[in-house]
């Protein structure tokens, strides 16, 4: 774009006539520019107003129906105070580290399962969809039901097997209805982590491992000498997407506890919506939902760098 | 925009005086040329209302939505929203300018954003004058100091429902009418293993109808009347230690409840006395009638009581009134107009009272003689929710922050976390009044 000034002049000075406008628009140069227009047109539109929006909303006194006047950080000061927010993000780290983890072990488990000669092969490989297929309203809605105070089959299956004799409170009490969450999540997040790591595995060549047997290595030095090293491109870019799905998770905890039991699931995304929609004080729930922000860009920062490391990246061998 | 004069005023009393006599196409079709709200030409409307908990309410609404687009010839498309949803779909259409014209939702829904509704003073002065008066408890979730922003169309009572064989084992005929009384019922219905329980979950209705009886009664408030927060005292400590015992003797669980889990809970017989709407004994009874015998005898069992008097010696009651608006945004705001008029007339709101089995209270005085509280003795403390109705702290001082104070929970979130032991009084009531004085400060 800015190359417009040492590319230019000579033969269309000769020429003569033709507008400054028009000779932009067959320059080879500023050609590019014109094509990404659109994209950056609906890029700007669709995602920069937006967050400029609710950056913007955060510092000021906006309620639903007012547009509010500039109160400085007033908003980010009162939510540093306010125990809710506090609990809703170490709520929101927690949720996130564990459930990222275990997606992430569970995946790659199941990744190299289905990557071996198993019968019904397509048909296991359909089966672990199915969590990632169901729309998380309804697998919500599901989980809310297994978790019920009162008709949980958990509790109704340990009562008739005589290990309990009342209901397990799951949703009612912080600390189990976090896990109950957590779980929740993992169960639907696992497909996802799953099948792009498989995807990832069936890149190998069969013949690396086929010259690494031929040496003497065992299973696992198989696994740590080549399939780690070269899947962990594709994990990066999973495990980004999923911290990155988790950290902004919204439906679930929305169904299965409103942030309930006294604000113990809320994550950033409930408490915010609460705050903003529910509540009325927009600026409030724009400064929840910026607040997200930093956590997000140091995850995308994180793998990022951790990508950029790579060597096979700069095309050098692995 | 139009004019009301007091020629169309007598025209459309009058027009309502024949209309016991006539069918309801009839009387729609005279109604809508006497009407004082001409639909503008071409005018549609779209409308939200909350799903419907007793379907033969839903059918009788739709039924008013056809005579008047038949009388009018303005068409209506209804969409239904779970009752939670309303609120925060209206307050994104109010925040983008468009979306439905006319919107039906809960509580003090046009307060929270009062420069965006039509205002409804003529409308409302006119079925005030014509049906007896407004009760006063809905009415002050409409209005402002300027305005009625919106009309209470109905009150959804929300009343203690008892299984009376389980109080009769507890060794009361009825449900107490004090506090003391009260617990002693719920700790000998624990004992009996026929426990009490109350939602303490973020349940808009049945959740802030329970805790608001408690802090009312015994005197506490959020704010006073001139918009000072009083949350943090000796008054509003005394009712958490009551809730506190009375925790003590529910069923395991009620933290995490919404709106539907007492009503799952009570039909299924694991629990016998909560709060709710008459929905719990309209399932029951319909589904008796539909010969399943279990459910007959139970709707046999279930009965209603008034919520029981604080020490304070004042009614104290929160009933979920639900308001309708119309957006100012709305290209036809006499079809808004006409069609609020229309439902609230004798001829239609009659026959949706006795449809909706005693769900929903007038708040129009002269419906007060309708049959549907005469039919069944058990419907009968579901006619007094609107003569009731308290109004929510801070209402008159700032109705905007008073319906922002009950959408984040903080009176329930408040009791929750005391009684379950999740913070102690002082921290308790701190962390209430800092969040009341964000609001009111």
């Amino acid at each position: 774009m800015t190359s417009l000034a040492d590319n230019k002049l000579p033969q269309g000075a000769r020429i003569a006539a033709p507008s400054a406008l028009s000779r932009l628009m067959v320059n080879r140069e500023w050609l590019g520019f014109w094509f990404m227009l659109p994209a950056a047109a609906i890029l700007t539109l669709l995602l920069v107003y937006p967050l400029g929006l609710g950056i913007w909303l955060s510092f000021t006194d906006a309620t639903i129906g007012s547009v509010g006047k500039f109160v400085g950080l007033d908003n980010y000061s009162w939510i540093l105070g306010d125990d809710s927010f506090i609990n809703a993000t170490v709520f929101t780290i927690m949720y996130t580290l564990v459930a990222s983890t275990i997606k992430f072990a569970v995946g790659l488990y199941l990744a190299l399962l289905l990557n071996k000669r198993l019968p019904l092969k397509a048909l296991l490989r359909s089966i672990v969809l199915i969590p990632f297929v169901v729309p998380t309203v309804l697998s919500a809605m599901a989980f809310w039901w297994i978790f019920d105070a009162q008709f949980s089959i958990i509790s109704w299956s340990l009562t008739k097997m005589g290990l309990i004799n009342h209901n397990i409170d799951f949703l009612g009490d912080p600390t189990l209805a976090r896990i109950c969450v957590i779980f929740a999540n993992i169960w639907r997040g696992v497909p996802f982590v799953a099948i792009t790591l498989l995807a990832g595995l069936q890149t190998v060549s069969p013949s690396l491992y086929e010259a690494a047997t031929i040496d003497g290595a065992t299973p696992w030095q198989n696994f740590r000498f080549i399939t780690y090293p070269l899947l962990t491109p594709i994990i990066a870019v999973v495990m980004t997407f999923s911290v990155l799905f988790t950290f902004t998770d919204f439906q679930l905890i929305w169904v299965m506890t409103r942030g309930g039991p006294i604000n113990s699931t809320h994550l950033m995304a409930t408490l915010s919506y609460q705050r903003a929609i529910i509540g009325g004080s927009l600026g409030e729930g724009a400064a929840i939902s910026t607040a997200m922000v930093p956590f997000l860009l140091a995850a995308i920062m994180f793998s990022w760098f951790g990508l950029q490391k790579r060597k096979w990246q700069q095309g050098s061998d692995a | 925009m139009f004019n009301l004069s007091r020629r169309s005023l007598i025209k459309g009393a009058g027009v309502a005086g024949l209309a016991g006599t006539m069918s309801l196409d009839g009387f729609a079709t005279a109604w809508a040329q006497n009407a004082s709200w001409k639909p503008e030409a071409g005018a549609s409307l779209k409308l939200m209302r909350w799903k419907e908990f007793i379907p033969s309410e839903g059918k009788s609404f739709d039924e008013i939505v056809a005579a008047f687009t038949k009388a009018t010839g303005v068409a209506v498309q209804v969409t239904r929203e779970g009752l939670d949803d309303v609120q925060p779909k209206a307050s994104v259409a109010a925040a983008t300018g468009q979306g439905p014209d006319i919107v039906w939702g809960s509580f003090s829904l046009p307060q929270l954003f009062p420069s965006k509704c039509v205002p409804m003073d003529d409308l409302a002065d006119y079925l005030g004058k014509k049906y007896g008066g407004w009760t006063e408890g809905p009415e002050a979730y409409v209005r402002n100091k300027d305005h009625w922003l919106g009309l209470p169309i109905a009150t959804n009572g929300n009343y203690i429902n008892y299984r009376t064989s389980a109080i009769n084992k507890a060794g009361f005929k009825e449900i107490p009418a004090d506090f003391d009384g009260f617990l002693s019922l719920c700790e000998a219905m624990k004992k009996n293993n026929t426990p009490p329980g109350f939602a303490l979950g973020h349940a808009t209705g049945d959740g802030n109808s329970f805790v608001y009886w408690m802090l009312w009664g015994f005197g506490a408030h959020v704010v006073d009347e001139k918009g000072k927060v009083t949350i943090n005292s000796p008054e509003t400590a005394k009712a958490l230690e009551y809730g506190k015992k009375l925790y003590a003797t529910f069923i395991p669980g009620t933290p995490s409840w919404n709106d539907g889990s007492n009503n799952k809970a009570f039909l299924a017989g694991e629990l016998y006395l909560t709060a709710n709407g008459i929905s719990i004994y309209v399932a029951a009874k319909t589904a008796g009638e539909k010969g399943d015998a279990k459910m007959k005898a139970l709707a046999e069992d279930i009965n209603h009581a008034y919520w029981p008097v604080g020490p304070v010696g004042k009614i104290g009651e929160l009933q979920s009134v639900y308001p309708m608006m119309a957006f100012n945004y709305t290209k036809y705001p006499n079809a808004c107009k006409a069609f609020m008029a229309f439902m609230l007339e004798a001829a239609q709101y009659n026959k949706w009272l006795v449809d909706s089995q005693a769900y929903l209270t007038e708040t129009l005085k002269a419906y007060d003689s309708n049959p549907v509280w005469t039919a069944d003795p058990k419907a009968k403390v579901f006619k007094d929710a609107s003569n009731r109705c308290s109004v929510l702290d801070g209402m008159s001082a700032n109705p905007q922050k008073a319906a922002e104070s009950l959408a984040d929970f903080i009176v329930i979130d408040m009791f929750a976390r005391y009684v379950t032991g999740q913070s102690d009084l002082k921290s308790t009531l701190a962390n209430a009044e800092r969040q009341t004085k964000r609001l009111f400060g």
